[in-house]
């Protein structure tokens, strides 16, 4: 099997029996990414000699014997991880030339693993978007079909593994942003449980939100790398202090008695026929192999969308205060005073959807209004955490879709952000309620696009959840499944 | 629904220069949002504790030591215009 075709878990066994070393696969993966990013566009950023210094540490530490699973693998990072000496953008102008002093939490452990950094994914403007088209490098192309957008805003990490350029890459999910990008382009993604991993050096969009996770081919790839990234980390102090388990170790305990809830709002109007469809056989799938299926409700999923515009955009527009033009980032020629300074400097830097959502923030935080939206949406929140809490007293983990359709046409949803904003509507109370989500490829719909199966698990069950998309990768072969034509 | 009056004042909390003709578009695109968002009205949270953050855990307290060192060197080597050690801005004080 050629090296792309391989898993992570197949390339790590390959590297300890030295059949092929860390600098031959990273060269391997560098030209992949050469030959295709005029194509795709997954990446923002590609230092090769940066790269292949790490993979000769990762050969001199394999021939010592002391290696990790993830010793010697390339894996991509999205472009909002902090790594000492790279470029790193976010996908905005305003940080367009901003070289990070310092490496993020989830870097450090990635290098303490000994993996290699493949380079930066191109993503949506500071993880604001569903499409990968608000980035300042340009849009993301799915790789099954170069007019289709590949879901974001971890579009680039998403299109890197489904094109094979990465047997694995990092993204963050605040709204659905590894779930969706992985439905749309047919690979393993995980957001984990909010706390799990640190935030640290990952720069900040909506803080009670954001989590790291990962985008991979399988389960068992999410797992290894999950066992990296996970961790207490006392510089984020929402991390949570708590053991992880050996994520791989646990995969093969099969579902057996698994019982999977089905929230009956999941299957009302807004879902298309062409995503159900999969959907229903993938759960069909899991009783046939021992689950048991229980109806559950999620009364208040409809008013997760109202809730997350007005809360993420509140927490992003006082995180993005800091680009001020003066410590670091773009700064504006010429201003004639210091307000200018800042106003022009965040007018030039900010792209449209970051804007829009800087002023939605700015104004439901404001005098007079601040109990009508903010106080009232973090009410609202706690309902929709309770629906699930009441759900999971009936279910082990709760299955449904990861995103209403396919892939979309590029430019087919931008004139309308609204629209756009409603497509979240089965990922965004995930990340409300904190909970941990996953998506798995379990089909096709309209125009042989990829359809995502999503996962939701009870809070720090991420080992439990990746044992259930474990069980159906062995039963069945979506996740198998590669776009032609990146041979 | 937002005015013009009231996009240009968001425009300043927010710090944002709006171009000429920026405001209207702005206008219409955050009215959309907010009419969207009007469904929460609707429903009734009285004596609903507001959720701030997914974990309900208390705030970690740290020892009271120096664990910070002096990165300033580094910091400004990203900096847009420094002098002496100074992050320069246009003149404040006349």
């Amino acid at each position: 099997m050629s090296l792309h075709r391989s898993t992570l878990a197949q390339l790590s066994a390959k590297l300890a029996a030295k059949e092929v070393s860390s600098v031959e696969l990273t060269r391997h993966y560098l030209a992949r990414i050469e030959a295709w990013q005029p194509s795709l566009n997954a990446f923002i950023t590609v230092d090769a000699q940066k790269s292949l210094a790490q993979a000769k540490s990762a050969d001199e530490r394999i021939a010592k014997g002391n290696a990790a699973p993830l010793t010697g693998i390339p894996v991509a990072h999205k472009d909002l991880f902090c790594a000492k000496g790279w470029r790193t953008t976010c996908g905005s102008k305003i940080l367009s030339n901003f070289i990070a002093p310092y490496d993020a939490h989830v870097i450090e452990q990635f290098d303490r693993a000994g993996a290699v950094l493949l380079g930066k994914t191109n993503m949506d403007e500071f993880a604001m978007g569903s499409s990968n088209e608000n980035s300042a490098f340009g849009p993301v192309r799915n790789p099954w079909d170069l007019q289709a957008v590949p879901g974001g805003s971890s579009g680039g990490s998403a299109a890197a593994v489904a094109a094979m350029l990465a047997p694995a890459a990092t993204g963050t999910d605040t709204g659905g942003s590894i779930r969706q990008p992985a439905s749309f382009t047919g690979v393993s993604g995980l957001r984990p449980t909010y706390g799990r991993v640190s935030r640290y050096g990952m720069v900040a969009f909506a803080s009670s939100l954001d989590q790291g996770g990962v985008l991979a081919r399988t389960a068992q790839d999410m797992a290894l790398v999950l066992s990296v990234m996970a961790g207490f980390d006392e510089r984020d102090s929402t991390c949570m202090d708590r053991p992880t388990d050996d994520y791989a170790a646990g995969l093969g305990k099969g579902v057996k008695g698994l019982r999977i809830g089905v929230p009956r709002e999941y299957f009302a109007s807004g879902l298309s026929q062409d995503v159900a469809a999969p959907i229903q056989a993938a759960i069909e799938e899991y009783q046939r192999l021992g689950a048991t299926v229980v109806e559950v409700s999620l009364p208040n999923q409809a008013l997760s969308v109202p809730v997350y515009y007005v809360l993420a955009p509140a927490e992003a527009s006082s995180n993005l205060s800091r680009y001020d033009g003066v410590r670091y980032g773009h700064r504006a020629d010429q201003p004639g005073d210091l307000m200018q300074l800042y106003k022009r400097s965040r007018a030039e830097g900010f792209g449209p959807e970051v804007k829009r959502r800087i002023m939605i923030g700015a104004y439901v935080l404001s005098h007079g209004y601040y109990d009508a939206y903010y106080l009232k949406a973090q009410k609202i929140r706690r309902l929709i955490a309770r629906d699930f809490a009441q759900a999971f007293e009936q279910c082990d983990v709760i299955m449904g879709p990861s995103a209403p359709s396919v892939a979309y046409d590029l430019g087919s949803k931008t004139t309308d952000p609204v629209q756009m904003y409603l497509d979240d509507l089965y990922t965004i109370p995930i990340n409300l309620a904190g909970l941990p989500g996953m998506s798995i490829p379990c089909g096709f719909g309209d125009k042989a696009r990829p359809v995502g199966l999503q996962i939701v698990g009870n809070y720090f069950d991420e080992s439990r959840m990746l044992s259930v998309a474990h069980a159906f990768q062995q039963a069945t072969d979506w996740h198998t499944r590669m776009p032609g034509g990146f041979e | 629904m937002l005015s013009l009056e009231q996009i240009a004042r968001i425009a300043h909390l927010a710090r944002l220069e709006l171009a000429a003709g920026e405001d209207a578009a702005m206008q219409q695109q955050l009215n959309s949002i907010l009419a969207m968002v009007d469904a929460m009205a609707a429903v009734d949270t009285e004596g609903v504790e507001p959720m701030s953050h997914p974990q309900q855990v208390t705030q970690r307290l740290r020892e009271d030591r120096v664990t910070e060192v002096d990165a300033r060197a580094i910091f400004q080597s990203i900096a847009p215009e420094v002098e002496d050690g100074l992050y320069l801005v246009p003149k404040v004080i006349e």
